[in-house]
C-alpha cells in the first residue's frame, strides 16, 4: 500500500495536491467534472474583507505555453465566503485553505480574525498579487514588510499560516527567510510573474490593466528553481506551484523540496486536471517502487 | 450540465473567405444543447493552453451533432480550420445559458452581426413566433440564405454591396420592422445600438455578449461585464459572461 499522505504545519493531507488560488474558485464550478474530495486540499480564490470589483476587461491574454491574467482579485468578501462557499467545501473530505488578500495590513487582519471563528484548516496570505495597486505585491517585495505582515497575521491567526511569495523579487531566499522569521508555518511559491502583451494591429496593450501575471508551463523552470532555493534556505514546509500540468511536473516540485504542490492554470485547460495530477503521482510511485511519497521530497538536494 | 467530450468531426468546409463551418458528432453535448449556448474547443498543441469559446450554430434534428460556424481569427481557430472529417477534437459544453424561447403570439426581431450571426440560426429554427431576421455584414455575406425558411430576412452591409447600406438598425428602420422582443448577437458597438433602439421603442431585448475567457465555466472571473445591480454570485456589479450569460436582458447590463 502506497502512502501519499503529507503533513504541512501539523495538518495532514491525504495527498500532496491542492489548487492554486484563483484558478478553482471555491470548487463549485468543478464539482460537475470531478470529485472535490479527491484533493489533498482546496485553496480558495482570494478573500478580502469587503467585496472587490476587480479590474476592467480584457482581463486575460494567452501567451506561448502560458497566460497573462489581471483579474484584480474580484471576490464577494469574507461574509459571503463564510456563509455560502465554506459550507459547500465542508461537504468534502479535503482540507480547506483560504487565501486571504487585503489592501492594508488591517484588511488582512480583519479577514484572518473572521476566519478564526470558522472551520478552516489553513490560511494562505497573498502578499504577492501583481494586479492590485495597493496591498498585494507591495507587501511581498521587501523582506522587512514580509516579516512584519507575517508577524501581524500570526498574532491574529487561529490556523496555521502559509505565506504566498512573489517571484518578482531579486532574491527569493531573502523573502522566504523573512517569512520564516516572522513566524510563518509554511510557504507557497510562486505567484505569477509580471508580464505584458501588445496587440500590434491596434498598437495597444491587450490587457486593460496593461500588465498581468504570467502563469502556465512557460514559468515552470523558474518556479522550480525558486522552490528549490527556498527549500534550501528555510526549515518550514513549502507548497510548490507554477506550470504544473501533469503528475510528472508535480514530482519535479516534490524532488526540488516542496512538501505539496498546487495546480493552477491547468484547471482552465482541463477541469479534471487536479485529479489527473494525483493519478499521475500515484502511477509514478508504483512504477518506481516507492512506498511513501515523503521519500522523494527534496531528494535532489 | 456541461460535459467534456472528444468529438468526431463529421464535416468541415469554408463557408466564406476565412469563415468555416464544422459539424461535430457529440451526442453527450447535443442532447442538452440550446440555441445561444457555446462550446469550449481545445487546441491539440499544448502551447495554446486556453479553450476557444465558439457559439452553437445548429443542433442536428436527432440531437447527436452540433454545427459551429467560426471565423479564423488567430492560431487556435487556424488549427481548428485545418481539421478534417474523421479527426477528433476535445470540447466542453454546452456552456452558458442560451436564449430564452418565449412563447408564440409575439413578434420577434433576430439580429446577428458578423460572427454573431451563426447562433441566430438555431434560434430562428426553434423560436415559434413571427420572425424578422436582420443580418449585418461588413461586406461579404455568409449563412444568410440558410435563414430564409424561418422568417423574412433583411440584410445590411457597411459598403452597401448587399441589402441596406449601413448597420442593422438602419435595416430595421428602413424596413419599418416591428417587434415585441429582440434577440441579438454581434460586436459590442452593434449591441449598444440595439440596446438603445430597444429602450427607445420599449421592446424587450436579449443580448448575447462576447469577452476573452479562460476557463469557460465560471471559475476564473476573466469574462465579466458590468451590471446595473449587484450580481448574485460575485456580490459586485460584475457578472460572469460564461456562466450567467452569454445572453442577458439588455436593461440589466452596462455596455
Amino acid at each position: 500500500m502506497i502512502s501519499t499522505k503529507v503533513t504541512i504545519a501539523g495538518v495532514e493531507w491525504n495527498n500532496p495536491v491542492t489548487t492554486a488560488s484563483g484558478t478553482f474558485g471555491s470548487g463549485m464550478e468543478f464539482a460537475d467534472f470531478m470529485d472535490i474530495g479527491r484533493l489533498g486540499a482546496v485553496t480558495t480564490k482570494g478573500v478580502s474583507f469587503t467585496p472587490w470589483t476587480g479590474n476592467p476587461v480584457p482581463r486575460i491574454a494567452e501567451t506561448a505555453s502560458g497566460m497573462l491574467n489581471a483579474i484584480g482579485l474580484q471576490n464577494p468578501g469574507v461574509e459571503v465566503f463564510v456563509n455560502r462557499d465554506l459550507p459547500f467545501l465542508k461537504k468534502y473530505d479535503t482540507k480547506v485553505i483560504v487565501n486571504v488578500c487585503g489592501k492594508t495590513t488591517e484588511d488582512y487582519l480583519k479577514v484572518v480574525e473572521r476566519l478564526g471563528e470558522c472551520d478552516v484548516d489553513m490560511l494562505e496570505i497573498n502578499i504577492s498579487c501583481p494586479n492590485v495597486k495597493e496591498g498585494g505585491i507591495a507587501f511581498g517585495q521587501n523582506a522587512c514588510s514580509v516579516e512584519e505582515i507575517t508577524r501581524q497575521v500570526k498574532k491574529y491567526a487561529k490556523q496555521p499560516v502559509i505565506m504566498k511569495l512573489s517571484p518578482n523579487v531579486t532574491d527569493i531566499r531573502e523573502m522566504a527567510k523573512a517569512a520564516e522569521a516572522g513566524g510563518a508555518d509554511a510557504l507557497s511559491l510562486i505567484n505569477t510573474l509580471t508580464g505584458t502583451k501588445i496587440d500590434i494591429h491596434k498598437r495597444k496593450f491587450v490587457l486593460a490593466n496593461e500588465t498581468g501575471g504570467l502563469s502556465g508551463p512557460a514559468i515552470k523552470p523558474v518556479a522550480l528553481r525558486m522552490v528549490n532555493q527556498a527549500a534550501r534556505s528555510v526549515r518550514i514546509p513549502i507548497i510548490g506551484m507554477g506550470g504544473i500540468m501533469t503528475g510528472e511536473d508535480a514530482i519535479e516540485f516534490l524532488m526540488a523540496g516542496a512538501t505539496a504542490v498546487a495546480v493552477g492554470t491547468a484547471n482552465f485547460r482541463n477541469p479534471m486536471a487536479t485529479a489527473e495530477v494525483i493519478e499521475g503521482i500515484q502511477t509514478f510511485l508504483v512504477n518506481e517502487g516507492i512506498n511513501d511519497i515523503n521519500e522523494i521530497i527534496g531528494c535532489v538536494n | 450540465m456541461a460535459v467534456y467530450d472528444r468529438a468526431l468531426i463529421i464535416s468541415q468546409a469554408e463557408a466564406a473567405p476565412g469563415i468555416f463551418s464544422m459539424w461535430l458528432e457529440t451526442e453527450k453535448i447535443a442532447k442538452e444543447a440550446k440555441p445561444g449556448q457555446f462550446l469550449s474547443l481545445y487546441c491539440g498543441s499544448e502551447d495554446k493552453l486556453l479553450p476557444r469559446p465558439i457559439s452553437i450554430c445548429e443542433i442536428s434534428e436527432d440531437r447527436t451533432a452540433l454545427r459551429l460556424v467560426y471565423r479564423v481569427a488567430g492560431k487556435g481557430t487556424k488549427e481548428f480550420a485545418g481539421l478534417k472529417a474523421g479527426d477528433r477534437i476535445d470540447v466542453m459544453g454546452a456552456l452558458g445559458n442560451g436564449f430564452p424561447l418565449s412563447g408564440s403570439k409575439v413578434k420577434a426581431i433576430l439580429i446577428g452581426g458578423g460572427i454573431g450571426i451563426p447562433p441566430m440560426l438555431e434560434l430562428a429554427k426553434e423560436l415559434d413566433c413571427e420572425k424578422s431576421i436582420v443580418l449585418g455584414y461588413r461586406d461579404l455575406t455568409f449563412l444568410d440564405k440558410e435563414f430564409i425558411p424561418y422568417g423574412q430576412v433583411y440584410l445590411s452591409t457597411e459598403d452597401g454591396s448587399c441589402g441596406v447600406k449601413g448597420n442593422v438598425i438602419n435595416a430595421i428602420e428602413q424596413n419599418e420592422l416591428q417587434a415585441d422582443v429582440i434577440y441579438a448577437c454581434g460586436p459590442t458597438p452593434m449591441l449598444k445600438g440595439v440596446k438603445a433602439y430597444a429602450k427607445e421603442h420599449n421592446i424587450t431585448a436579449w443580448l448575447s455578449l462576447e469577452e476573452r475567457m479562460a476557463c469557460g465555466i465560471g471559475a476564473c472571473l476573466a469574462c465579466v461585464c458590468k451590471t446595473k445591480d449587484t450580481d448574485h454570485h460575485t456580490h459586485v456589479n460584475n457578472t460572469r459572461i460564461c456562466k450567467e450569460g452569454p445572453v442577458f436582458l439588455a436593461e440589466e447590463i452596462e455596455l
